[in-house]
């Protein structure tokens, strides 16, 4: 089960650490009373605080500490009720007070853990290290200008989140699979949008190799800023790769920060930053200690709603989905909540946290259209939560359709694509389209009957014991009812005939 | 607390100040005074004493999550040495 990588001298284990900067979703930035809108024109959304004018004060803002002190619950971590802010030291064009106001000795958050979800259904503990509240820098455009960078200092200033994991992983699917979880409870949370591309969730993966069974920890590279969870993938497997042949051709790994290549698949050192790692940190005197109460976050823990794995335990219990399937309907907050309308009949509140007993539906049954049909329409459009193909409501109502032998599974598929495409209830399309199963036995027995007399010579290898023909008479006698006549009822007729 | 030449130049350099090599050792003799006169500090038994962090018993102050500023790109660019386009310009700095 461990990953592995196979050296000249011998088998690797890889030690892998994630650092997730997450953007708070807040009106305002972390210091000041600016906008953080993304796509805004260049330096619109910029107060002197954020562009670093001498005596300005930084103050801060109520709901990024809100934010962060959920996702510390969301985590299950340790939430610390004082803080301090400490000033991290640099020189970059983009960081216009010369230091990020960050959190050091004392974060926010402490020690914490995510269960990230395997693709063979387990699940494994990562540990979370610590959550700290930091402000963003600017941007930097390098290709407007040949000779000049631009700096456009709407970001800088804008809260972060910086998530800090135990090196507990061990493969890049490890990686993939605690970003995703990750970025599913930020989302169920409301902390951060996850968005990748947009840069609102970034990661930095530090990376290690050392020999099979071992439990030295050895020199780590920092990956910087890898914009998709394909990439941090990548990126892994390119850089234990390299430290494995380093090591075997008697090298040593140096620490340091390298960026990854996404067009050539590997990584690089970034030279720029060989001397910036002493940051100097001191507690900023631009701000007092935070501190918050107990009830604060008792108020703030009374309002979280149910989270990725509560949901999935429940849809197992409830439901009687399977790890994986229930893994799948709660990745997203909004398909967990679909597949409950569907579920449940449409009568109960699909409100989280307010889950009532499953309706009438079969559960597996719906998992199944939502995971099949519905999904596969989804990917194929242009849909999105908002704007489904097919609403929770007329899917609820063709299962039942279904339940109540109107029509087939079988038929349901063709209904369902009619549904997507012209975007009536199922009902309707059943009488629109004729698709009402065929149940009327003699309707039935007179379409076998004309199959077999068209077809004497297929009915005497029948009658001579080729009893694999049966199902090629189901085949045509389907046909000829154009997909209508009822499966179940169809099979024993058949089976009946041939029995006389 | 002495400080060598070596440690005087990385300080400078971390600072972006430019230091001529003839400087340094003054300015580390210079520096080592400071650092061993703030170190009279150490004397006094701070032990179970929470670090200071303000004259006041005050507690941070919060504020409300509203936009308030922002719409001002012209003063935010206005002492800027060079820019274009609603943005500051730097020399090229890339990787």
């Amino acid at each position: 089960m461990a990953y592995l990588i196979e050296g000249e001298t011998g088998d690797w284990e890889i030690v892998i650490g994630l650092e997730v900067h997450a953007q708070v979703i807040s009106k305002a930035k972390l210091f000041s009373g600016a906008a953080t809108e993304f796509g805004a024109e260049p330096n619109s959304q910029v107060s002197f605080v954020d562009a670093g004018f001498p005596g300005m004060l930084p103050v801060i803002n109520e709901t990024c500490v809100e934010q962060a002190v959920r996702t510390g619950l969301g985590l299950k971590a340790q939430i610390n009720l004082t803080s301090v802010f400490a000033r991290k030291n640099y020189f970059y064009a983009d960081l216009p007070q010369g230091y990020q106001i960050s959190q050091y000795e004392l974060p926010i958050v402490g020690n914490g853990e995510l269960l990230i979800d395997l693709p063979d259904g387990s699940t494994k503990a990562v540990g979370i290290e610590r959550l700290h509240l930091e402000q963003d820098a600017g941007k930097s455009i390098h290709d407007m200008h040949p000779t000049k960078s631009y700096i456009d200092l709407n970001r800088s200033g804008v809260a972060l989140m910086e998530i800090v994991s135990k090196p507990d992983m061990s493969s890049p699917e490890e990686a993939g699979a605690y970003l995703t979880k990750l970025r599913s409870i930020l989302r169920y949370l409301g902390t951060c949008d996850g968005n990748m591309q947009e840069g609102s969730m970034r990661c930095d993966a530090n990376v290690s190799v050392r020999p099979k069974g071992s439990t030295e920890l050895r020199t780590r590279c920092e990956i910087k800023n890898v914009n998709s969870i394909r990439f941090v993938q990548q990126a892994i497997e390119y850089e234990a790769r390299r430290h494995i042949d380093v090591y075997e051709s008697g090298g040593e790994i140096r620490q340091e920060t390298r960026l990854f290549d996404s067009a050539k698949g590997e990584t690089r050192s970034m030279r720029s930053k060989e001397h910036a790692h002493d940051y100097r940190y001191f507690p900023d005197p631009d701000l007092l200690p935070l501190v918050i109460s107990q009830d604060f976050v008792d108020g703030i823990k009374a309002g979280l709603p149910e989270l990725p794995d509560d949901k999935k335990a429940r849809f197992m219990a409830e439901y009687g989905l399977n790890a994986y399937d229930a893994g799948v309907m709660v990745a997203e907050k909004a398909s967990a909540e679909f597949f409950e309308a569907v579920a449940r009949g449409g009568a109960a509140d699909p409100k989280d946290g307010q889950a009532s007993p499953a309706g009438g539906r079969d559960a597996k049954k719906a998992a199944n259209w939502v995971m099949g049909d519905f999904f596969a329409a989804m990917n194929a459009g242009d849909y999105s939560w908002e704007n489904p193909p097919v609403s929770a409501e007329n899917l609820g109502r063709m299962i039942d359709l279904i339940d109540d032998g109107t029509i087939s599974g079988r038929l349901a598929k063709d209904v369902f694509q009619f549904m997507v495409a012209e975007q009536k209830d199922p009902a309707t399309i059943v009488a629109e389209k004729g698709l009402k199963q065929v149940t009327d036995t003699g309707a039935i027995e007179k379409a076998i009957d004309d199959v077999m007399a068209a077809n004497p010579d297929k009915v005497a290898e029948v009658k001579a014991g080729k009893d694999k023909l049966i199902g090629w008479f189901v085949g045509q006698v389907m046909k000829a009812t154009q997909g209508k006549a009822n499966p179940a009822m169809l099979n024993e007729l058949i089976a009946k005939r041939f029995k006389e | 607390m002495s400080l060598d030449k070596s440690t005087v130049r990385a300080i400078a350099e971390l600072a972006r100040i430019e230091v001529p090599d003839e400087e340094l050792d003054h300015l580390a003799g210079e520096l080592s005074n400071i650092l061993t006169f703030v170190e009279q500090l150490s004397e006094v038994n701070t032990d179970g004493v929470a670090p200071m962090t303000s004259v006041a018993a005050m507690t941070l102050p919060m504020r409300k999550d509203e936009v308030t500023d922002g719409n001002q790109a012209d003063a935010v660019l206005a002492n800027a040495p060079d820019g274009a386009d609603g943005f500051f310009t730097v020399p090229k700095v890339v990787e």
